[in-house]
């Protein structure tokens, strides 16, 4: 029925759907922790990529020198990274609070390149290969198209990832100091709240979510030094669609934009590269706090 | 405020016929910088517990910025603020206010994206024996009303009993308010007032930034007057007629 009506084969459509939901689900989970940084901290953190890069490569190190496998890497990388990220708050972002932006934009940026040109360094820029968990291989014929246990995977736990982090956000205590500490972080520490920690674990959780990220990435992009900062100018743009800081807008962005790239690549495959900054353009002019951003 | 008899059964605070007084605050030559500019010059006083003190003054003569400093608000400072007893010049806002604070900021800092309950159930507890939530919607009705609504949705008035409720859950004793009549309609005005000599009647510890003497002067033990950064007097209750020369010079615009 679709093929008659859109000169489209159904698996095609669908294979470009799946693949949409799948890059969508990352772009989610990245912008999600740009979101959770942004709000607390007032950086735009570009060193997002080489972090989720540096989740992929925790958990390949781990595999191949302490035998862990997907699952204990898919909790392990994302706790290590993290550490790492309060370590990167507490001893160099926190000297910029209070500073102009630039100068966050400035070190994380640095901090990104210092980071993928070590790792290019030490492992190559060629990909090393990662394998997707037993459990996960093969897939499931759907009929009007073959799913892929481990892409359904991904986009499950993203998903759940996803939902979690907007419940502890929208309806949880710490989620009220969150929300607070992005509003008016000197007035919740008046209140007895120590924002510096929350600051520093709000990063910790941001960089995690990007591990996180890197790790379901690694069976399906190979894991390359280089593999974080090809994607992340696409995710910046999903923040900049969704409204900077905004938790809600992160998730539903991040995932309709996947799709609107996998559906461009169907309909105008020329586009589908360019699409996702087309929309950042549109949006830029009609909603430039983005379209879940409050405007103040 | 009918409340201030039947809520006067709650919590008291502090030995009521005590002849030795407790200092809950001393400042003692402070001074206080927002960059380049020196906002206080050396400040000294002494509240003691149980006291409702005012720093009365012009815009700009540094009341806010005592608040502020005491708050661990300000960047940079020096001198010595002795909180309860505890030095707290080189302590973090929130260190300061776990020692029993409670601050109500000039702007009154509702959180915009919290609801109205959310808002009263922020502030961490500080110290035991503050007061319930349904004790809290009892002084406050509006706010038991509008407790779902954002707090971006609240009228002056409603934040303005927001940002003291919330305060009074916390177990705060002593009490550092920031022009809380300001803009408010003569009713909401009165009902402070009446919340106030509830809150003086169970013994917190109040400094009040007012511009509103009529207002502030039936309520205040004592009254401090700043200008340009100074304390230039202190005025008790009891001399407000004789030292009316003072108010007149300093406060008059």
């Amino acid at each position: 029925m679709f093929s008659d009506l859109l000169g489209i084969a159904p698996q095609v459509l669908f294979g470009q759907l799946l693949l949409g939901l799948i890059n969508g689900s990352f772009y989610a989970v990245l912008s999600l922790g740009l979101a959770v940084i942004f709000g607390l901290l007032n950086i735009v953190n570009f060193a997002h990529g080489a972090l989720y890069m540096l989740g992929a490569f925790a958990a390949w190190l781990l595999g191949k020198y302490l035998h862990i496998d997907y699952w204990g890497a898919l909790i392990l990388a994302p706790l290590i990274v993290g550490f790492i990220g309060v370590l990167l708050d507490r001893f160099l972002l926190r000297r910029l609070a209070g500073v102009d932006h630039l100068y966050g934009l400035l070190l994380t940026f640095g901090l990104a390149m210092l980071i993928e040109g070590l790792f290019v360094k030490m492992f190559g820029a060629s990909g090393q290969p990662f394998a997707a968990p037993k459990a996960l291989n093969g897939g499931v014929n759907l009929g009007f198209m073959f799913l892929p246990y481990y892409r359904a995977w991904v986009v499950v736990a993203s998903l759940v990832v996803c939902a979690v982090t907007w419940y502890v956000f929208e309806r949880t205590k710490i989620g009220a100091y969150l929300r607070a500490g992005t509003e008016n972080p000197k007035l919740l520490q008046a209140f007895g709240v120590n924002v510096p920690l929350l600051t520093t674990l709000a990063y910790g959780y941001g960089v995690a979510l990007a591990a996180f990220a890197g790790v379901l990435a690694a069976p399906i992009t190979q894991v390359n030094p280089l593999m974080g900062s090809n994607l992340i100018i696409v995710v910046f743009a999903v923040v900049v669609i969704g409204g900077m800081g905004s938790i809600m807008g992160a998730i539903v962005t991040g995932l309709s934009m996947g799709v609107v790239e996998g559906l461009t690549k169907v309909f105008w495959p020329e586009a589908s590269s360019t699409i996702i900054f087309i929309v950042m353009a549109i949006v830029l002019v009609l909603r430039p706090a983005g379209l879940f951003g409050r405007t103040n | 405020m009918s409340g201030a008899g039947k809520h006067s059964a709650g919590i008291e605070i502090g030995g009521e016929h005590s002849s030795e007084k407790i200092e809950d605050l001393r400042i003692t030559d402070l001074h206080a910088f927002y960059g380049e500019s020196h906002a206080l010059h050396g400040i000294d006083m002494t509240v003691y517990q149980g006291e409702l003190v005012t720093l009365l003054g012009r815009n700009g003569a540094g009341r806010t910025t005592t608040l502020r400093a005491v708050m661990g608000l300000i960047g940079s400072r020096s001198g010595s603020i002795m909180l309860k007893g505890k030095e707290v010049i080189k302590a973090s806002a929130h260190e300061i206010a776990r020692l029993g604070v409670g601050y109500c900021p000039e702007e009154r800092g509702i959180f915009a994206s919290l609801s109205v309950e959310e808002n009263l159930l922020l502030p961490p507890h500080v110290a035991p024996g503050g007061m319930s939530v349904e004790e809290l919607y009892e002084i406050f009705p509006n706010l038991a009303e509008r407790r779902t609504s954002p707090g971006m949705r609240l009228s002056g008035g409603e934040q303005q009993m927001l940002a003291m409720a919330r305060i009074l859950r916390t177990g705060a004793t002593l009490l550092l308010l920031d022009e809380i009549t300001e803009g408010l309609a003569p009713v909401i005005v009165d009902k402070l007032g009446d919340v106030l000599t509830m809150l003086k009647e169970r013994g917190f510890t109040i400094v009040l930034v007012e511009q509103n003497f009529q207002f502030a002067a039936p309520l205040a033990d004592r009254h401090f007057i700043m200008d340009h950064g100074h304390i230039v007097d202190c005025v008790l209750q009891s001399e407000l007629q004789e030292k009316q020369a003072v108010f007149d010079e300093y406060l008059s615009v």
